[in-house]
């Protein structure tokens, strides 16, 4: 296993170096530069900024200097927010982030999958029915609908909550609702039907028929197998989730890291893009290779010798 | 219809004209002890860039900067009010300007403040290693050699700028220059602390509550990446007796309907931005909705290098084709529809407003205009638009320019028997294809940063870096030279020619003048705003 997780660990550090690599060209290729303006810079001035942040270096030489400093976890300055490293943005910005998204993940987790779990199990049941009439919604309606219409319902209209900013308890409710509504509602579905194929399967009837207390059946064989697909979808989720939403970072006005995701590729702020694409980027990779360990502890028929042989 | 708008914008400036007279006079009378402090919450609606003056090249963080800084003189819905300078004068050739300033001057941090601090700031600002985005603007201050100094071609030592003593600061000019004083209310001529400056470099220093000493009627005290500012009456400032608030708390919310919310349940109190789709429903309902006309013009570029755009009959057919009043109803923000290229709110050498006396070149705003249209197209050869090639309108990707090329779209269509398709790019890559030529009709916005209409009229000057559509008439770039050079009548006179020149020949269909729009809660009174856009609350307070 040890070995097993070596490499996988040396083949993440390749794919980030590979998305790095690929981001950077891209960016660098389309038109438009971080100093363009609705009044364009003067080509003096222009010569003057290029140089200061040696964005005149020849593209590799760029990138290297570039990689560089990223190992030695310095992700240069902003060219959007003059005077304030990358890292500043992301140290500033990363803890709100992270809260708003540890608490959707937690309610996509404490919440989805228990009701998942119950419309199984009342199959064809008025709970069935609901719980699943409300997972459509969820999937349906996206997040910015639910965002506007919470901050002008229960913030405008009731004012139980604030209407913008993380400034009291309540004021998570918004935001985690909206980043959580899609994927909660989308577990609770994948969690139902998965359920529902388990339980039809041979060995949970080889379960009862040992005589296993319903219980048992249920959460020690049914959930736990059922779990597979859910585990799989969570881990690329959540790293999506704990690095923000544009969307839902907007309109709630929360000082966080999700809006760099877009702002900074309309700005052509490219050590910004640079910075939290890594950053996702190695979310990411941790996610799946987590999600891989995760699946041998559930799954006995997983094991990870068999996948390292080939 | 024009007229009316005209008349519902003027009775709105009028009105918030009698709220800063009324917040004016009546200045609030001695705080009672131990009273709460005055708090103003204000949505800035974005983070700035910088709030470093020297730096900054952006409207929000001159919002700031306005508070935090103060120029040798204020200006104040276009009047000039004294700043640091207590009093200016003009010499009688017009080629030096000599500011005599307050001794009582200080710094945020109780440090006296100095003509030096001025001469280091200015010379800051037109360095070329700052890399100051404004450095352009030192073309049209006039100020000696500065130009070239900012180009790197002479020394910051040859620049005309010294001081006399501590508290004289001269400036001579190569020619003389009618705007001047007003410009050096503008951000970019603040005075700023070389220690705070060198103590972080590219700006940091500004956003560092510990290191931002600042001269103007607030000092920063809190900054948070995104989430917002905190600004803390400077007790230093030479006018903190009339500064009616303690406290501002600036919030960075870039969605105007979640701001506005949080303005309805009272926890904003002024607001940059609004919901576009409330702003019918404001004008007709809110008092303390305000329109303001903004120094610019919306217009579309015609590419002169393109045969098909070579016979100014069609170029004018094509500008009366489109109904400018109803535009900007649809757009119904309050917007002017465009008879020319200066806007309203520039005064001419008699006092007179640009736009008013200018005209409109018998260039309708409404439909009126079409039946000459459809002449003048047949007279070109294309009788009902036959045979008129189909062409390109292109803008850069929003909501507000696509509603706005639609109605154009249609209107060529209907009034003049023109096809044209939509096309839109990313705001970046249309600048790059813009500047490139390379489109048929392009969107153009251009918005003036001193009350001068050369800086508008300027831009389409042979060789001008802005001059999109690549108009070149020997005629038009003489009256601008001359206006360039003289003052009083004669750099007006200049002005009206090269203006009359311009819509004579069109190479930009002038669609709209743009207007900037401002909410604030009943309790914030004697507010002000610079005619250049800067807000302006150092004489502002709360009253419950």
């Amino acid at each position: 296993m040890g070995r097993y997780f070596l490499k996988r660990f040396v083949y993440s550090l390749f794919t980030i170096l590979l998305i790095s690599s690929v981001t950077f060209l891209m960016m660098h290729s389309i038109p438009g530069g971080p100093f363009t303006r609705e009044r364009a810079v003067p080509d003096e001035i222009l010569k003057v900024l290029n140089a200061k942040y040696n964005l005149d270096d020849p593209l590799i030489v760029q990138f290297l200097n570039y990689m560089g400093g990223v190992l030695t976890f310095d992700l240069g300055p902003s060219f959007s927010k003059v005077g304030t490293s990358v890292n500043d943005l992301i140290t500033s910005g990363f803890p709100s982030t992270a809260t708003v998204g540890a608490w959707a993940v937690l309610s996509i987790i404490l919440v989805g999958i228990p009701l998942g779990v119950i419309s199984a199990l009342k199959q064809g049941s008025s709970i069935d029915y609901s719980v699943m009439l409300l997972a459509t919604f969820g999937v349906t309606v996206p997040s910015f609908v639910i965002a506007t219409l919470i901050i002008y319902f229960f913030a405008g209209q009731l004012g139980w909550i604030p209407p913008f900013g993380l400034s009291t308890p309540q004021s998570y409710i918004g935001p985690v609702v909206a980043l959580s509504g899609y994927s909660l509602s989308f577990v609770s579905r994948l969690t139902r039907s998965s359920m529902l194929e388990v339980l039809r399967q041979d060995y949970i009837r080889t379960a009862r028929a040992n005589g296993l207390s319903e219980f048992s059946v249920i959460m020690k064989h049914a959930v736990k197998n059922a779990l597979i697909p859910v585990v799989t979808y969570l881990g690329p989720t959540i790293a999506a989730i704990m690095t923000g939403s544009f969307v839902v970072e907007r309109i709630f006005a929360i000082p966080g890291i999700g809006r760099y995701f877009v702002e900074s590729v309309s700005n052509r702020d490219y050590t910004t893009i640079m910075g939290v694409t890594i950053l996702y980027a190695a979310f990411y990779v941790m996610m799946v290779l987590l999600v891989d360990i995760i699946y041998a502890l559930v799954d006995p028929r997983i094991r990870f010798e068999k996948e390292s042989k080939n | 219809m024009n007229k009316r708008i005209i008349l519902a914008m003027g009775t709105l400036l009028l009105v918030a004209g009698f709220a800063f007279a009324g917040g004016g006079n009546q200045t609030t009378p001695a705080a009672p002890p131990a009273a709460a402090p005055a708090v103003l919450n204000w949505n800035l609606a974005a983070d700035p860039l910088t709030l470093d003056p020297g730096l900054n090249g952006a409207s929000d963080g001159g919002d700031i900067i306005s508070n935090t800084f103060e120029g040798l003189v204020r200006e104040r819905s276009g009047e000039i009010f004294p700043g640091m300078a207590e009093r200016w004068e003009t010499s009688a050739d017009g080629m030096t300007v000599t500011f005599y300033l307050r001794p009582t001057n200080k710094w945020s941090d109780g440090s006296p403040l100095t003509a030096k601090d001025f001469v280091y700031g200015w010379k800051r600002a037109i360095d070329p290693a700052t890399a100051s985005e404004y450095g352009w603007i030192w073309h049209y201050t006039n100020v000696v050699n500065a130009e070239a100094a900012n180009a790197g071609e002479v020394s910051l030592d040859q620049v005309g700028i010294r001081a006399v003593d501590d508290y004289t600061f001269e400036v001579k000019l190569s020619a003389p220059t009618d705007y001047f004083v007003s410009l050096t209310a503008f951000y970019h001529f603040m005075p700023v602390k070389q220690s705070s400056v060198e103590a972080k470099a590219d700006g940091a220093w500004a956003k560092d509550p510990a290191l931002a000493v600042s001269n103007g009627p607030f000092k920063l005290t809190t900054y948070t990446i995104g989430g917002g500012l905190t600004l803390e009456k400077n007790v230093n400032y030479w006018n903190a007796a009339e500064a009616g608030l303690d406290i501002i708390n600036v919030k960075f919310i870039d969605n105007a309907a979640t701001a506005y919310t949080a303005y309805q349940t009272g926890e904003l109190d002024f607001l940059n931005d609004v919901p576009p789709a409330e702003i019918p429903k404001l004008i007709a309902e809110n008092p303390e909705f305000y329109i303001f006309p903004l120094l610019g013009t919306y217009y579309y570029n015609f590419n002169m290098d393109l045969p098909m755009f070579e016979d100014v009959r069609v170029r004018r057919a094509l500008t009366l084709g489109i109904d400018r009043d109803r535009i900007v109803e649809v757009m119904a923000s309050g917007q002017v529809a465009a008879a020319g290229f200066v806007p309203p709110g520039m005064p001419d050498h008699l006092g007179r407003d640009f736009f008013e006396t200018a005209g409109n070149y018998g260039i309708p705003t409404d439909s009126s205009g079409v039946e000459e249209a459809k002449r003048l197209l047949a007279e070109a050869g294309y009788p009902n638009g036959q045979g008129f090639p189909e062409f390109v309108l292109m803008y850069n990707t929003s909501q507000g320019h696509q509603l706005v090329a639609e109605l154009v779209q249609e209107m060529w269509k209907t009034n003049l028997g023109i096809n044209t398709t939509l096309e839109n790019q990313e705001w970046a890559v249309f600048q790059d294809t813009r500047k490139a030529g390379n489109y048929d009709v392009s969107r153009g916005g251009w918005l003036t940063d001193f009350l001068d209409p050369m800086g508008l009229l300027a831009i389409f000057v042979d060789g001008n870096a802005y001059n999109d559509p690549n108009y070149n008439n020997p005629e038009y770039n003489s009256a601008l030279r001359r206006a360039s050079t003289t003052f009083g009548a004669s750099h007006f006179e200049a002005l009206y020619e090269a203006q009359d020149i311009l819509m004579t020949d069109l190479p930009i269909v002038p669609v709209y003048h743009y207007t900037d729009v401002m909410l604030s809660s009943p309790k914030v009174k004697g507010w002000d705003r610079s005619q250049l856009g800067g807000l302006d609350f150092s004489r502002a307070s709360i009253q419950n």
